[in-house]
């Protein structure tokens, strides 16, 4: 149709607005992966062996995987050895106060609209700021500290809480999972670390804020949350990589531990570089995800706003332990241009009585393609175990893909499953009434696609919903004509 | 207030608006007649700017702008508001939400002062006192769930809010019971005055025994094949179409139409 032609051209000239560099000296190790490669990592970070020998570990189990080939789309040849596995600011890595910190590095925070300053502080704001590889800056540590909570990078937890790092590091995805959770036990840089002591509820929101910046960088984040019995914490991470021409892989890994009572609240909104839109550049988002429910009626959800990268393939997930734990899963993922987006959850109820929500909301345009690859298991102990899960998907113009995988496994015939699925397409009716209102086509869109949103929307924190709604709506700008 | 001049419009290469002549100025209520297929909506949609509609000659004046060579938003800015004969539904919009955006809209480009959320809903508030239109609309996704009857209802409501110079209905009576007919009649006779004007898009004379026009049009074969006063339409309710059909086609049977 008409319509659509049009829109297909307009959602052509959609750039990318966070795509600058920042001009700062950075150390960057030589590219290429092997033994010496981990050793160097470990040492620059003045890792105890124990941590080394992890790393090992996981570097042996790489070599030994296989890319995985079952997602629905080709799995790009990656050249391991041509990326460089470490970037760090040439400058001392931590600041006393944020007057120390190299002023065009703060720019780019302000452009990246990171809340770093002391206002946002007060808003309630403590963020830990990845930039690259080596964390910069902590903020509101203090604060943290006075009720016993450690918010801190990844680096500083292994030295100075070596023993939570120890008992929990990898036990929730192993060295072995995946070949993208083996390579960043080999390689990852830093990350962020949490921990939430018994009964307390973190009183303000964590937030990480990733930027991948040098190029040929791989940015391998780790990052673990545990949430000691009847506690709480509300944790956000943004993410954004500037403009370039060749793709750049990022292979994170996040774990959770719930225990007792206790709650995690996980909330991305990925905005990494997408590509151009012919396909060139962006990023490869390899992500493994995993949070497990150890006690009971420990809770955890996880929250995704996906509108960046040029391929995102993760699944978070969610290991219902404990009798009567929760796991929640909301997502949005917009894929325009030639993006694709194969993202979904698994979810294992293991223990009895445990109760899951599935909710996820894919948007296609250009011609991009969007899948949803679910997978709801109940175990044998799983008794009244319950699942809802609502996939919906959502279309703009007619070059676009939308697809569903959901995979089913019951094992306890006590435990119910149910399943919902629909697609649409934003109909030339729907943008004609809005305009007939007086509201402009691309206004119409925005006020379409978010109002599907909502459910997923409204789980996010109250500012970052808003940050996601503008994002949602950038991202599809001049989707019609 | 409202000039159309020899409008000629298509759809998909076929001819269906075929030489429009109409005048309507600031405090008339024009009711346009016609059996199905006459064109009748399709001159609803060229009006408000739908794009599947090729204008092929002609001109539209909406007071001394052109009306075709501005976009949709921009013709419901200056002023032309259509009641849809079926208001499309958009799942988790707000009603308030989608309003509060349009008003926005149109005040900014009338240079009018943005309302504060406050007097918002206040005007929310009396505009659904004048329509007559209870509705909790806050937590309501537009139009989703509402009842045929609602859907028309809330179109008027629009209009009361959105305050056009110049509004389409088209069919807004159509699906509406007899007391549905007497509230949506009431509402729009309450929004009548002398700077605004309505054309009345209705297969029935019953809309017309509540909304009283200034003149009646018969719209027939994608013209305008006669004009008259109300007396007009209470001919019409009593003889039909067929007589208009002959005289059209110079006492010709007349197949199919």
């Amino acid at each position: 149709m008409e319509k659509d032609d049009l829109m297909l051209e307009q959602l052509a000239n959609r750039e990318y607005e966070f795509g600058f560099v920042t001009a700062i000296d950075m150390e960057i190790s030589e590219i290429g992966l092997n033994e010496d490669t981990v050793r160097f990592i470990s040492a620059k970070k003045n890792e105890p062996q124990w941590l080394l020998d992890w790393r090992m570990k996981g570097f042996k189990a790489f070599q030994k995987q296989e890319m995985p080939a079952w997602q629905n789309f080709k799995m790009p040849e990656i050249d391991f050895q041509s990326i460089s596995y470490y970037a760090a600011p040439k400058q001392q890595a931590k600041y006393a106060s944020l007057d120390e910190v190299d002023p065009e590095l703060l720019r780019t925070f302000e452009k990246l609209g990171i809340p770093m300053s002391e206002q946002k502080q007060l808003a309630g704001v403590a963020v830990d700021v990845v930039f690259d590889s080596v964390s910069v800056t902590t903020t509101y540590k203090k604060h943290l500290n006075e009720l016993g909570i450690i918010f801190c990078s990844i680096s500083d937890a292994v030295k100075d809480h070596p023993e939570l790092i120890q008992k929990y590091l990898g036990s929730v995805v192993p060295h072995t999972d995946n070949v993208f959770a083996s390579l960043n036990t080999a390689v990852f840089s830093d990350g962020s670390f949490v921990y939430i002591p018994k009964g307390v509820r973190c009183p303000m929101e964590l937030s990480t804020y990733f930027r991948i910046n040098a190029e040929n960088t791989g940015q391998f984040e780790r990052t673990l949350i545990i949430a000691d019995e009847d506690s709480y914490v509300s944790y956000l991470e943004g993410c954004t990589a500037p403009m370039r021409d060749e793709n750049q892989l990022h292979a994170a890994v996040v774990e959770l531990i719930a225990m007792k009572g206790a709650e995690i609240k996980y909330s991305t909104v990925q905005n990494w570089y997408p590509g151009d839109k012919e396909g060139k550049g962006g990023i490869f988002n390899f992500v493994t995800k995993r949070g497990a429910c150890r006690g009971e009626r420990s809770k955890i959800s996880w929250t995704q706003v996906e509108t960046g990268s040029a391929i995102t393939w993760k699944y978070p997930s969610i290991i219902l332990q404990g009798d009567y734990s929760s796991g929640e899963f909301y997502s949005v993922a917009v894929t325009n241009n030639m993006q694709i987006a194969d993202t979904g959850t698994k979810i294992h109820h293991i223990g009895a009585n445990t109760k899951s929500r599935i909710i996820s909301k894919g948007i296609s345009a250009g011609q991009g393609q969007n899948s949803y690859r679910g997978l709801v298991q109940m175990g044998p102990r799983a008794a009244y175990a319950r699942n809802f899960t609502q996939c919906d998907s959502l279309l703009i113009g007619d070059r676009c893909g939308a697809h569903t995988f959901p995979y089913i496994e019951s094992k306890n015939n006590t435990a119910t499953i149910e399943h919902e699925a629909t697609t649409s397409k934003i109909g030339e009716d729907q943008v004609f009434y809005l305009n007939q209102r007086g509201i402009d086509a691309e206004q119409a869109i925005a006020l379409i696609v978010n109002g599907y949103a909502k459910d997923v929307l409204n789980q996010l924190p109250m500012e970052f919903a808003v940050e996601a709604q503008k994002l949602l709506s950038l991202t599809l700008e001049g989707s019609v004509g | 207030m409202l000039s159309i001049k020899n409008l000629h419009a298509n759809i998909e290469g076929k001819e269906i608006l075929k030489g429009i002549n109409l005048e309507v100025k600031a405090g008339e209520v024009h009711a346009i007649m016609g059996p199905n297929g006459s064109g009748k909506s399709s001159l609803a949609s060229v009006l408000a700017g739908r794009e599947n509609y090729e204008v092929t000659e002609g001109e539209v004046w909406l007071d001394g702008k052109n009306l075709l060579d501005m976009k949709p938003e921009v013709r419901a800015r200056e002023g032309v508001f259509l009641a849809f004969q079926y208001p499309v539904e958009i799942p988790g919009v707000s009603n308030i939400n989608f309003l509060r955006t349009a008003l926005s809209e149109i005040r900014t480009h009338r240079n009018l002062p943005q309302l504060s959320a406050k007097e918002f809903l206040k005007m929310t508030k009396e505009k659904q006192a004048l329509v007559e239109f209870e509705a909790k609309l806050a937590n309501r996704s537009l139009n989703q769930g509402f009842s045929g009857g609602e859907k028309k209802r809330n179109e008027v409501f629009q209009l009361a809010m959105l305050e056009p110079k110049l509004s389409i209905l088209d069919e807004t009576d159509s699906g509406l019971d007899i007391d549905a007919l007497r509230i949506v009649s009431n509402g729009i006779n309450k929004l009548r005055s002398a700077d605004n004007a309505f054309v009345l898009i209705t297969h029935y004379q019953r809309l017309l025994e509540y909304i009283v026009p200034d003149f009646v049009h018969v719209l027939y074969n994608g013209q305008i094949v006669r004009s008259g006063t109300k007396e007009l339409a209470l001919e019409l309710e009593e003889k039909g179409y067929d007589w208009l059909k002959e005289e059209f086609h110079g006492n010709a049977p007349v197949k199919n139409i």
